[in-house]
């Protein structure tokens, strides 16, 4: 679950870590109000995207005038695909220096990593690719959180002005503590921006949390209602099933992340393009089917869909049936190709036969299959 | 012989009790796999289907039962503990295969098991566990599509698996042992070191590799192949059509950041000499021909 900036920031004031004084939005007049409060201010986009500067999401306002003007300007704009209906305004400051910190999990040590750079405030993707020597790193140790030692080691090693070391090592032990405490997968601070008055704070802040992590987090959930998502993948999380949206027209389902990453290889290469990933799970009951169908078939973009199961402990025969009764009561207009491999797959592709499902056992021709009717051949 | 489990194994369910853990513990009973205890906080004194003692803690099934293998089924809030639990009461290895375990408990638990100095392995969490054909079912995998062979199987998923294993038993072949490591970004053992034990496993005469989009385990893998791994090793890589920035189901299966494309893993796999195939039934075939 990705936070926005002003969400990530309010955990951060939680964790004691320094962030610009700010509110957070939603119309010009309640900008105008917060800027002849805060003074010369920044208005800032909220957007689960970056590159908003340059995009011109982030203005600096002089008056409480302007900023109700930028502001008039930003809202219901789109960029990079999100409607901004709220804006971060902040106080403006008056920078000395920007550098980059952040936590992610590091799949090869197993453990949280702290990544510090120098060059702050610029994409950190294109510092990693111009100069990869500028960016450090520190792998924790989750009995014991980062050492103060090796947060120092850290901040000399990324060069870090030695004057704002003392408070670099305090954010980032910080920062740490919110990141665990939060359950996050990456917490992000680009810029960590040093003031011509020698003070260190996050000035801008990116924050996801673990999905698997959620339940236990309540207080969290607040800001997941407000999380911008799309109707479809939305409803598919309430009714508790994996589906993912993309671009194409061709639905697809099957039983298992694995199987259903394989199907969308397989059309794919075939020249078609799927319209989502959706994951039926283990079993695949007639209800399950159903309700993963018809969640598949929300989107008006699908033109056909691609069922691929593989009969493991369940046998194909008892999913055939499963299947074949969800698509009776959902009245499906669109062609559906049913794949079947594993235990009993003969069995079940013969119960599709005659019915208005195309049984198929190749899983190559199960992807040309439904490439072709979906074009109405 | 093949790998990790096997007529050795003397298993303890965690979670025997749960729908999951029950329903496949009575499976991997059917499969022959020696099941000497189960666990379930509060139900210690009971007997599973009559047969298999029930014990409150790890530590007495051990103790007890003399277990040396777990196998967890117990609900993602705590798998984390149970990992631990198992490695504590000296337990060799602990197969997890709870899905939705949050990352950093999954980073506890294999922090923990590092300290123990390598007395303690942990497979997954998220997998679907590892089936030695003829000797030990210790997953969910389906036992009815498995024929006992040469043919090494490693993966990051399980009914991709599933598919591999049914077209190798299909094509006249079969296993030896079929390691599933899992889809989680945070896993106790990576490709490699499932390599190094097929590399020394008699059994094992070939091997089939499946990864997946995300991280950088299978460059990993390819590095290690190219240096030390003799054995002829075929490969496949999922989620080659998956948009950057979109999880695929697996809570690893994600490019990120610029790492972890398709195009990057089959590229390794090729320059450590792994032969990469488009499909499963082509690697199945290519494996094959080798006889």
């Amino acid at each position: 679950m990705k936070l926005y900036e002003f969400q990530a920031k309010e955990l951060f004031a939680q964790g004691g870590i320094p962030i610009p004084r700010g509110r957070m939005v939603t119309d010009p007049a309640a900008a105008a109000q917060a800027a002849a409060e805060l003074g010369r201010c920044v208005v800032k986009a909220q957007a689960h995207a970056g590159g908003r500067g340059k995009a011109g999401f982030i203005k600096l306002a002089n008056s409480p005038d302007e900023a109700k003007q930028y502001a008039a300007g930003m809202l219901g704009q789109t960029f990079k695909g999100f409607l901004i209906n709220r804006l971060l305004i902040e106080e403006a400051v008056d920078i000395a220096a920007e550098y980059y910190l952040a936590i992610t999990v590091d799949r090869a040590s197993k453990s949280p990593i702290l990544i510090c750079s120098a060059k702050g405030g610029v994409d950190i993707e294109e510092v990693a690719e111009s100069d990869p020597d500028a960016i450090v790193s520190q792998t924790v140790d989750v009995a014991y959180g980062p050492w103060d030692f090796e947060l120092r080691d850290l901040a000399e090693r990324a060069e870090i002005d030695p004057k704002a070391g003392r408070q670099f090592v305090d954010i980032a032990s910080k920062l740490y503590d919110v990141f665990v405490r939060n359950d996050a997968s990456l917490a992000e601070i680009n810029p960590l921006m040093v003031l011509t008055d020698g003070k260190v704070i996050a000035a801008d802040a990116k924050f996801d949390v673990d999905d698997n992590a959620l339940f236990r987090h309540e207080e969290l959930l607040g800001f997941k209602e407000e999380a911008e998502e799309d109707p479809i993948e939305a409803e598919a999380h309430r009714q508790g099933v994996t589906y993912v949206r993309l671009p194409g027209d061709i639905g697809i389902m099957g039983n298992g992340a694995g199987i259903v990453m394989g199907t969308l290889d397989m059309v794919t290469r075939e020249g078609g393009a799927p319209a989502n990933f959706c994951d039926i799970g283990g079993g695949a009951s007639e209800e399950t089917v159903r309700k993963c169908l018809s969640i598949v078939l929300m989107n008006p973009n699908v033109k056909g869909v691609l069922i691929n199961v593989f009969g493991g402990i369940t046998r194909g025969d008892a999913v055939a049936g499963g299947v074949l009764a969800a698509v009776k009561s959902l009245d499906v207009k669109v062609p559906i190709v049913v794949r079947m491999a594993g235990t009993r797959a003969e069995e079940g592709l013969k119960i599709l036969e005659g019915s208005q499902l195309v049984p198929e056992a190749n899983p190559v021709e199960a992807a040309r299959r439904i490439i072709a009717l979906a074009k109405g051949a | 012989m093949g790998i990790l489990v096997g007529k050795d194994t003397r298993l303890v369910v965690q979670g025997i009790t749960g729908r999951e853990g029950s329903s496949h513990a009575e499976q991997m009973l059917e499969y022959g796999t020696n099941i000497v205890a189960g666990v379930t906080p509060g139900r210690g004194g009971q007997k599973f289907n009559d047969i298999v003692p029930i014990y409150d803690s790890v530590a007495e099934a051990v103790e007890q039962g003399g277990a040396n293998t777990s196998i967890i089924f117990v609900p993602p809030p705590f798998a984390g503990d149970a990992i631990v639990e198992a490695a504590a009461a000296g337990i060799a290895l602990v197969i997890c295969i709870t899905e939705g375990v949050p990352v950093i408990d999954a980073a506890r638990a294999v922090r923990y098991i590092d300290a123990l100095g390598g007395t303690c392995r942990l497979i997954g969490p998220n997998c679907p566990g590892v089936m030695t054909p003829g000797e030990a079912r210790v997953g969910i995998m389906p036992s009815n599509i498995f024929r006992r062979g040469n043919v090494g199987v490693i993966s990051r998923s399980g009914t991709l698996t599933y598919e591999v294993v049914d077209l190798i038993t299909r094509a006249g072949m079969g296993v030896s042992t079929c390691t599933g490591v899992g889809g989680d970004p945070i896993i106790g053992t990576k490709f490699v070191e499932v390599l190094e034990m097929l590399a020394n496993d008699d059994q094992t005469e070939k091997v089939l590799l499946i990864g997946e989009i995300g991280g950088e385990d299978e460059e990993v893998a390819a590095e290690y192949i190219k240096a030390h791994f003799k054995k002829p090793i075929f490969g496949f890589i999922s989620g080659r059509s998956a948009p950057p920035g979109k999880r695929m189901g697996h809570a690893g299966a994600i490019i990120s950041g610029g790492k972890g494309t398709p195009e990057a893993k089959v590229a390794a796999f090729e320059a450590a000499g792994v032969t990469v195939s488009d499909t499963l039934a082509e690697m199945v075939d290519r494996a094959k021909q080798l006889g």
